[in-house]
């Protein structure tokens, strides 16, 4: 029993343990640049900068999920979307929604093309993904002809540095002005809403006869997480209010959470990855999950090309470029596996977050971006290290339970 | 009798918070075949770990005797040094080298590091002929079958001046006859090299056949030795040390109420998936009813899996052919999803390669083959399926607290029922049940039985796949007797025997080859 007691515990060091990683991280540089990291700007900035990392981190987990597997392409599918939309709105001139709808079309066109080679003819993904960086890339430079498109008109910017406008009057609180009421207002309906949905489905577990959290436990997540939400959107509306773009992230975390935690076919990314011949066997269709991951990677590649395009406000030829390395290094450091099968939404978010914070704080400091890639890339081992580390543990592990468990028969 | 080669003595290995080995005592006489029994986990491998040194001196207590010396083994090398070598159950071979690469890997035959391949080729061909391989020494281990790659092993062994030989399990995944091939080597090495062996092993018969001295070791402790000639080698008797009390009969009884047809194939031909031409199941024609278990005898490569595996959903094979009907009407499978749909359900003979995803908890595996049923409209319900797979759980005695235990964790026997567990949650009618009590321990295996035992009653109908006749024997009401792809016999258990069924295998390989 002491073992198997040992062993929870240790993994919720691993799940809790970026977080308490990011947690610190914020308090460290809060503290060094005088609470700079934490003015209402800055979290907005922060925000506008990680949004493309964040979003492109998405997509990559699912592909790892499916054992490790990456896609080195999408930082090109990011630069070919931008070209796309810069030709279309720019050029061409034509309609913004359209051109978007276009974009996400030929964003899925591209990952239809990576995932049949990938799950359909059996290239392994990074030599696939190999290739689309360099064809994708290519091709984007021959669409721009080597030269940037700009600017972009305002409808089309407001995807990625607007802001939702506010109805409600600017209003004094704690002696702070509040320039967007309605951010602060929804703030507190999110964290509301998240505390009922908790109070609701603790309810209707126990109606039904299932195990429920405990409720200490239950209250300290829901006031934590109240605080957090609450406190950040109090920020923002003391900026200029909510960015368009998070709403963007907030949609695509909730719906990829919801997809990978709650569904069968989410389910069933996991199996591929755990156990590819054993989740084939199971009835899970292999080939059509790997097409998926693909498919979904540069969809979503697309619409970080998008936001990434309105953010630069032009379309440029080498936009993107390195993206994908970011997002891949988010999903490791945010605790997914580099064999496949564990990893999760929310680690990937914590990973790009700690990657943006570090970035950000390091920049407020004045520290040189060659310095911040020396950091950055240590981050990045030291958490997959300990991965590794807390994983042979567990491989030795399961020898003293084996010991324990037969013992007791 | 010669000189005592080994004597462990009050050997005690603690880890954290459990006690492997508990004050075991062992005594080996140079120049015998020394057998280790022991249910899974009761400290076999430990203690041969201890004894090679991949456990070093240190860590354990008590003291391993070696030729008359205390020895301060710090890790295989220094074990390898005296002439003890361990060849674990899974076999240590690099699939993509040769066969002569493999057996100088860490031992080349070299001159300041470059290394002189004609000599290592000679040298392996030497060695290979020793164990009866006759391939080139230049094949790659791939190329050729568990048989022969557990004869590279003890090759390899050889070549390092061998005098204490190790095995663990290492008829595990062999049949009869390689089985019998192996243990009939080590027999000719001790009686032309007085090579002394140490075998751990499940298989009680073929302890019983080669052993001189058993040592039955429960709960970490040694428990007795048996000697040949003066003690009782046999197999109720082995039995009776490992669990601690006699068990009468190793095949759980059951009613017999077979019902209609479950399942009927008729003229199934299945060709590789690779080679088009090579015809793995021909025109095979088999039933099974409601409530029987129908026994699969054959040697390996008879077809038997191809033939479950084709049937279910076309798993396995290229150019499938013939008609499967499911309670009377013709169906067609075209894959997985729809023959788990169909009420199909093959339970692999490779747990931990094909069945389960070790790196997952009891949970996920076991509702992994039907998530239609914790589920609607794709969304998982997590609650209901930590109530099911709790269910199923406690149906089958798969020991440990929870279902969020990761499988990796578990033992042999209980991965086995958390693989079969799997499947009886996918609700089938029909159970193709590869190898099912493969490498699991007399305890575990019984319990297994009971299971199947249990979903006959209910009326499914198993198949049964096994190459342990025994067992077949034991469980089945019938029998069908497969070669080379072929169905070549069909028999009622209780008309059958082991001998009957090796002779009909014996005689169409003749013919096959007469042919």
């Amino acid at each position: 029993m002491t073992t198997i007691k040992k062993r929870a515990a240790k993994l919720d060091l691993k799940q809790y343990g970026m977080l308490m990683a990011l947690v610190a991280i914020i308090v460290l540089f809060t503290i060094l640049t005088d609470g700079k990291l934490v003015k209402p700007m800055n979290i907005s900035n922060l925000i506008f900068q990680n949004a493309y990392v964040i979003i492109l981190a998405i997509g990559m987990l699912l592909c790892i999920l499916t054992g490790g597997n990456i896609d080195l392409a999408c930082g090109s599918v990011v630069g070919l979307i931008g070209a796309c939309a810069g030709t279309f709105i720019i050029e061409m001139g034509m309609n913004v929604y359209l051109a978007i709808v276009l974009c996400l079309l030929i964003g899925i066109g591209v990952g239809m093309w990576q995932g049949f080679w990938i799950a359909y003819v059996g290239i392994p993904p990074f030599i696939c993904t190999l290739s689309g960086m360099l064809v994708f890339r290519g091709i984007t430079l021959l669409i721009l002809k080597g030269m940037t498109l700009a600017p972009f008109p305002a409808a089309y910017q407001q995807l990625s540095t607007g802001f939702i406008p506010d109805f409600l009057p600017e209003m004094v609180l704690f002696g702070e002005k509040i320039k967007s009421p309605l951010c602060l207002l929804v703030g507190i309906i999110i964290a509301v809403g998240f505390c009922v949905s908790q109070v609701i489905s603790t309810i209707n577990k126990k109606k039904k006869g299932y195990e429920t959290q405990p409720v200490l436990l239950m209250l300290v997540k829901m006031v934590a997480i109240s605080a957090v939400v609450i406190w950040v959107f109090y920020l923002l509306s003391r900026y200029r209010g909510i960015p368009t773009v998070l709403i963007i992230l907030g949609l695509l975390l909730v719906v990829y959470s919801f997809f990978t935690q709650k569904t069968v076919r989410g389910r069933h990314l996991y199996a591929i990855g755990g156990n590819m011949k054993a989740a084939r066997l199971s009835g899970v269709k292999t080939k059509q999950m790997m097409f998926f991951a693909y498919t979904n990677m540069s969809f979503i590649a697309a619409i970080a090309g998008l936001v990434f395009a309105a953010r630069l406000n032009s379309a440029a030829p080498t936009a993107g470029q390195s993206f994908e390395m970011d997002a891949i290094a988010s999903c490791f450091i945010g605790g997914a596996s580099a064999y496949g099968g564990t990893g999760t939404i929310s680690g990937a978010l914590i990973g790009a977050l700690i990657m943006g914070v570090l970035n950000n704080g390091m920049s407020l400091l004045g520290l040189s971006s060659n310095l911040q890639q020396v950091v950055k890339g240590l981050v990045l081992l030291a958490a997959v290290a300990f991965d590794v580390i807390s994983k042979n543990n567990l491989i030795q592990l399961p020898k003293f339970f084996k010991k324990n468990n037969t013992a007791n028969l | 009798m010669g000189n005592t080669i080994l004597k462990m003595q009050n050997i005690t290995k603690v880890f954290p918070g459990v006690k492997a080995l508990d004050n075991v005592n062992i005594e080996v006489t140079e120049g015998e075949i020394h057998a280790l029994c022991g249910e899974n986990g009761a400290g076999k491998s430990t203690l041969m770990n201890v004894l090679s040194g991949i456990y070093p001196y240190g860590t354990y207590e008590g003291d391993v005797v070696y030729r008359d010396q205390v020895c301060h083994f710090k890790n295989i090398k220094d074990s390898e040094k005296q002439g003890i070598v361990i060849i674990h159950q899974e076999l240590a071979l690099v699939p993509y080298l040769s066969i002569a690469e493999n057996m100088f890997l860490g031992n080349e035959q070299a001159k300041r590091g470059v290394i002189n391949w004609d000599l290592t080729n000679k040298k392996a061909a030497e060695y290979m002929a020793m164990v009866g391989l006759n391939d080139s020494p230049t094949t790659l281990i791939k190329d050729i079958g568990m048989g022969k790659q557990q004869l590279v092993e003890i090759a390899k062994a050889l070549a390092k001046n061998v005098k204490l030989l190790i095995l663990d399990e290492p008829t595990s995944s062999l049949n009869e006859s390689d089985a019998k091939k192996l243990l009939d080597l080590l027999i000719e090495f001790k009686q032309t090299k007085g090579i002394t062996s140490i075998i751990i092993s499940h298989k009680l018969n073929e302890i019983s056949y080669c052993a001189d001295k058993i040592t039955v070791i429960r709960d970490g402790q040694s428990i007795e030795t048996l000697v040949k000639g003066v003690d009782e080698l046999s197999e109720e008797r082995i039995i009776k040390g490992m669990v601690g009390r006699e068990m009468t009969n190793r095949y759980p009884a059951r009613e017999h109420n077979v019902g209609d047809v479950a399942m009927e194939v008729n003229n199934w031909t299945v060709y590789h998936p690779f080679y088009a031409d090579r015809k793995m199941v021909d025109n095979v024609s088999i039933n099974v009813r409601h409530g029987e278990v129908v026994g699969f005898a054959g040697l390996i490569g008879a077809g038997r899996t191809e033939l479950a595996m084709s049937v279910f959903g076309r798993a396995y094979g290229t150019k499938i052919s013939g008609e499967l009907k499911l309670n009377g009407k013709p169906v067609h499978l075209k894959d997985i999803p729809q023959a788990i749909e169909a009420g199909l359900a093959y339970v692999t003979e490779d747990r931990k390669g094909d069945g389960l995803i070790l790196t997952d908890s009891i949970k996920h595996n076991t509702t992994m083959a039907r998530p239609a049923f914790i589920s609607s409209r794709g969304v998982i319900d997590k609650d209901l399926e930590k109530n099911k797979a709790e269910e199923i759980r406690y149906k089958l005695g798969v020991k440990t607290p929870t279902v969020e235990q990761n499988v990796g964790n578990l033992s042999g026997g209980n991965q086995q029922k958390v693989l079969v567990g799997k499947w009886i949650f996918a609700e089938p009618n029909v159970l193709m049940m590869d190898e099912p009590t493969r490498g699991v321990d007399v305890g575990a295996k019984y319990e297994i039985y009971q299971i199947i035992n249990d979903l006959v009653s209910q009326g499914k109908a198993v198949m049964m796949i096994s190459s342990e006749l025994p067992e077949l024997l034991g469980m089945c009401d019938r029998i069908y007797v497969m070669n080379e792809g072929r169905l070549i016999a069909e028999l009622e258990a209780k008309d059958a025997s082991q001998e009957i069924i090796m002779s009909y295998i014996m005689q169409d390989s003749k013919g096959g080859i007469g042919a």
